[in-house]
C-alpha cells in the first residue's frame, strides 16, 4: 500500500516535471492572432497570394500564436489604421430595455477582440509597386487596447522585388518583427540540411533548403552515400560523413565558397558523424583509428591535432558539444548493450548513462540552452520504432514527443529552440518533417525521394 | 638251343672284327698344297675410277620438322662431297639433315679414274595443322568467384559476435578465400559489415564496422592472410532487401566479400 503511494507520488512528479520541460521550452501560454489577408494595387496584387500565405505560416509555425480561424474573421477588413473608425456610444439606455449596443461605423478592434474570432493580435496592410519595387505597408494592433493609440503596436514599410521571392521576402521580414516583439526569434533565413537520395536510389546527397521546405536545393555532388550533416556554428561550413573515398570519411564543406575544405581523415576503416565545437575551431568524430570499435576523438577543423577522447570496449559514435558551456558531449554509446544516450566532460571523463537502458535511445541533440536535449528512443516500442523524446539533462526528466506515427528520428532544435526538424515515414516513405516542442504543429518539408539526417542551422 | 646261340655269336663278332679291320686300312694322301703365289709386282696403275656403292637417304619421305640420315660409301675417291650445303666428307659415313622442303641430294665422287656422282631424294610433307589450342576455360573474374565461393555471414540484431552458423560458413569461406587469393595474387578482399533498418544511421556504421572486424578477425584466425583483407562498414546504407520484415531484416545483418578497391 505504502509502496503504491509512493510509486503514484513518483509518477505524478514525473508528470509534472515533463509538462515543466515543455513549458520552459515553449515559454508559456500563446496569444491568439488574426491574420487577415492583405490586398495589393495593380501589378502588386499578384504576388499577394505567395505574401499572404508566407506570413500566415511564419507566425503559425512560430509556436508563439494560436491563429484565429479565418472563417470567424469580420467581412469588413481595415487596411490601414485610418480605416478604423469607433463606434459611436450607444443610446441612452431605457429603463428596463436590454443594454444598447454601440453603433458601428465601419472597422473596430473589438470586431477582433471579441467573439467569434476572440484575437489578442491583427495584422493590418497592403501592398503597391513604387518604382519597380513592391512595397508593403503593415501594422501590428494589440486589439485588446481600448483605443488606437494604444492598440498599435508598430507600423513598417517593407520593400522587395516585384515578384515571389519579394513577395516572401517582405512577408518574412514582416513575421520576423511580430515575432521580435514578442522576444521570439524568427526562423526565416535559417537553413536546413539533410541527406536525400532523391538524385538516385543509390546516392545520397547533401541537400539544403530554407526552414519551411522551400528553395530545396543540391549542395554536394559526389554520387555516393553523403549521411549525418552537422553545420558549424556560425552556419557557413558542413561536416559529413561520405563513402566517397569507399569506407566512411568525413569531408567538410564551405557553403561560403561551395567547395570541399582541406580536412585530414585518420588512417581507419571508419571516421565518421563530425560535429563542430561551439567555436567551430574543432571538430569531434568517431574513428576506428586505434583499432577495436568507433571511439570518440576531437582535431582542429583540418582533421589535425587529432586527439583521443573515449576508451570503451564498445561503439561511441554521434557526439554533440553543449552549445552553451562548450564543456560537455552527449553521444551514443553500446557499452552497456544496446545503443543509449551518454553525457560526458569535454576532456572524456566522468562518463555518464543520460537513459535508463530500455530499448534503443541515439540521436542526441543539444537544445540552444544547453539544458535539454532531443534525442529518439524505441522505449514502449519495437526495435526500430523510434520516437522523439526530449530530456533535462540536470534532472533527466524527459517528455515524449511523438507517439508511434511511423518512425521518428534525428531530431535536431531550430535555432528557436521552440522547433525541431526530424525524420519521419508516417506519411509513406522516410521525409524532413518540423514540430514545435510540445509535439504539435508537424509540418512535412519534403516529398521527393527519401530523405534523413536533418539538421537545423541559423 | 645253347649250341646255336653260340654260333651266332661267334658270326657276329667274326663280322665286328672283319669291319674293324677294313677301318683301319691307310687312306691314300692327300694332294699337295698349291703352291704359294707368287710374289706378283704391282699392277700397273690402271685407270681406276671412283665407285658410288651406296648413296641413299632413309626415310625418303619425311614430314617438315623431321630428319632423314643420308648414307653412303664410296670406293676409289680422292674427294666425296655431297651438296646442298654439307659439303666435303669421308669416302663413307652418315648424316643427319633436316630438309625444310623436298630435296634431290647430289654425291659427287672424284677419284684418279674420273668423277662419278650419284643422287638420293627425300620428299617433305607439310605436316598436319596443329590441334586448334584448347578453348580457353572461361576464367570466372574475382567478383564472380567471391559470389559462387564465398558466403554471407550473418548476425542477431545489434550484435557482432561470430554465431554458430557463422563459424562453419567462415571456416568453409576461409577455404574459398584461400584459394582465390592465390589465384588472384593481387587481390585484396573487401570484408564488408552491414546492418537491417531498424538501428539507427549513424550508430550501424558503427556496428557494421564491428560486423566486418569480427568476420576479419576469425578468416585470420583461420589462416587467411590479414594484410589481404580491408574491412569497411557500410552501416544500413546498402541494404539487400528492403521490407520490414524479421525474414529480410536477417538478410540485411550480414557481413558480405568483395573485391576491394
Amino acid at each position: 500500500m505504502k509502496l503504491t503511494s509512493t510509486l503514484l507520488l513518483a509518477a505524478s512528479i514525473c508528470l509534472a516535471q515533463e509538462s515543466d520541460i515543455v513549458i520552459k521550452i515553449m515559454k508559456g501560454d500563446r496569444s491568439v492572432v488574426a491574420v487577415p489577408d492583405m490586398r495589393g494595387t495593380g501589378d502588386a496584387q499578384n504576388h499577394m497570394g505567395v505574401f499572404n500565405r508566407t506570413l500566415f505560416s511564419d507566425l503559425q509555425d512560430s509556436g508563439y500564436f494560436t491563429m484565429a480561424p479565418k472563417s470567424m474573421y469580420p467581412v469588413q477588413l481595415p487596411q490601414q489604421p485610418t480605416d478604423f473608425k469607433p463606434p459611436l456610444p450607444p443610446p441612452a439606455a431605457r429603463p428596463g430595455a436590454a443594454q444598447p449596443t454601440p453603433v458601428s461605423q465601419g472597422p473596430w478592434l473589438t470586431d477582433w477582440s471579441g467573439p467569434p474570432v476572440s484575437a489578442n493580435y491583427l495584422t493590418v496592410g497592403y501592398s503597391a509597386v513604387q518604382n519597380d519595387r513592391i512595397v508593403l505597408f503593415a501594422w501590428l494592433f494589440n486589439v485588446n487596447q481600448p483605443d488606437l493609440a494604444n492598440a498599435q503596436v508598430f507600423g513598417k514599410l517593407y520593400f522587395g522585388t516585384v515578384d515571389e521571392t519579394g513577395a516572401r521576402k517582405v512577408a518574412h521580414e514582416f513575421a520576423a518583427d511580430i515575432l521580435a516583439k514578442f522576444g521570439a526569434l524568427s526562423l526565416s533565413g535559417s537553413k536546413i540540411y539533410f541527406s536525400s537520395d532523391r538524385t538516385g536510389a543509390n546516392q545520397k546527397e547533401i541537400w539544403g533548403m530554407e526552414h519551411d521546405g522551400s528553395n530545396q536545393k543540391q549542395i554536394t555532388q559526389l554520387r555516393s552515400i553523403s549521411i549525418s550533416p552537422a553545420v558549424s556554428p556560425d552556419g557557413t561550413r558542413l561536416a559529413f560523413t561520405t563513402f566517397a573515398g569507399g569506407s566512411p570519411s568525413i569531408m567538410l564543406f564551405s557553403l561560403e565558397s561551395g567547395r570541399m575544405l582541406r580536412f585530414y581523415n585518420q588512417r581507419a576503416s571508419l571516421n565518421a558523424t563530425p560535429t563542430f565545437t561551439p567555436d567551430g575551431k574543432q571538430v569531434i568524430f568517431s574513428s576506428t583509428a586505434a583499432g577495436g570499435g568507433a571511439q570518440l576523438y576531437i582535431c582542429d577543423a583540418d582533421g589535425s591535432g587529432f586527439r583521443r577522447l573515449t576508451s570503451s570496449p564498445s561503439i561511441d559514435i554521434e557526439p554533440k558539444v553543449n552549445p552553451r558551456t562548450g564543456a560537455e558531449v552527449v553521444f551514443t554509446s553500446g557499452r552497456s548493450g544496446p545503443p543509449q544516450i551518454y553525457k560526458m566532460n569535454m576532456d572524456g571523463a566522468n562518463a555518464i548513462r543520460l537513459t535508463s537502458g530500455e530499448g534503443d535511445a541515439v540521436n542526441a541533440a543539444w537544445h540552444p540552452d544547453g539544458q535539454h536535449i532531443a534525442f529518439s528512443w524505441t522505449k514502449g516500442y519495437d526495435p526500430g520504432s523510434y520516437n522523439i523524446f526530449v530530456m533535462d539533462v540536470a534532472t533527466r526528466q524527459y517528455v515524449q514527443l511523438t507517439h508511434g506515427q511511423g518512425r521518428n528520428e534525428n531530431p535536431t532544435w531550430a535555432p528557436d529552440g521552440r522547433h525541431l526538424v526530424f525524420s519521419s515515414n508516417r506519411s509513406g516513405s522516410n521525409q524532413i518533417w518540423t514540430m514545435l516542442a510540445d509535439g504539435t504543429q508537424a509540418r512535412q518539408l519534403t516529398t521527393q525521394g527519401r530523405n534523413g539526417n536533418p539538421v537545423w542551422s541559423k | 638251343m645253347n649250341k646255336r646261340y653260340i654260333t651266332w655269336s661267334l658270326l657276329a663278332f667274326s663280322l665286328m672284327m672283319f669291319a674293324a679291320g677294313c677301318k683301319k686300312k691307310t687312306p691314300p694322301p692327300p694332294p699337295p698344297p698349291p703352291p704359294p703365289p707368287k710374289e706378283a709386282p704391282a699392277p700397273a696403275p690402271a685407270p681406276a675410277s671412283a665407285k658410288v656403292d651406296k648413296f641413299t637417304v632413309e626415310p625418303s619421305s619425311i614430314q617438315r620438322g623431321q630428319s632423314a640420315t643420308l648414307t653412303w660409301v664410296v670406293q676409289d675417291a680422292t674427294i666425296v662431297g655431297i651438296d646442298n650445303g654439307i659439303g666435303e666428307v669421308q669416302a663413307s659415313g652418315h648424316r643427319q639433315v633436316f630438309p625444310s622442303n623436298s630435296t634431290t641430294y647430289m654425291l659427287t665422287a672424284k677419284g684418279p679414274g674420273g668423277t662419278v656422282s650419284a643422287s638420293a631424294s627425300v620428299t617433305v610433307t607439310a605436316p598436319p595443322a596443329p590441334p586448334p589450342p584448347p578453348a580457353a576455360q572461361p576464367k570466372r573474374s574475382l567478383t564472380e568467384r567471391l559470389t559462387s565461393d564465398v558466403q554471407d555471414v550473418f548476425f542477431d540484431y545489434d550484435k557482432y559476435d561470430v554465431r554458430e552458423d557463422a563459424r562453419s560458413t567462415l571456416s568453409r569461406n576461409s577455404d574459398a578465400l584461400k584459394t582465390i587469393l592465390r589465384d588472384f595474387p593481387n587481390a585484396v578482399i573487401s570484408v564488408e559489415g552491414h546492418c537491417d533498418e531498424r538501428g539507427s544511421a549513424e550508430y550501424n556504421l558503427g556496428l557494421g564496422d564491428r560486423r566486418s572486424t569480427s568476420a576479419r578477425d576469425f578468416l585470420v584466425q583461420l589462416g587467411v592472410p590479414a594484410d589481404r583483407l580491408r574491412t569497411v562498414s557500410y552501416g544500413k546504407e546498402r541494404p539487400q532487401c528492403t521490407e520490414g520484415t524479421e525474414d529480410c531484416w536477417q538478410k540485411n545483418r550480414r557481413s558480405h566479400f568483395s573485391a576491394g578497391q
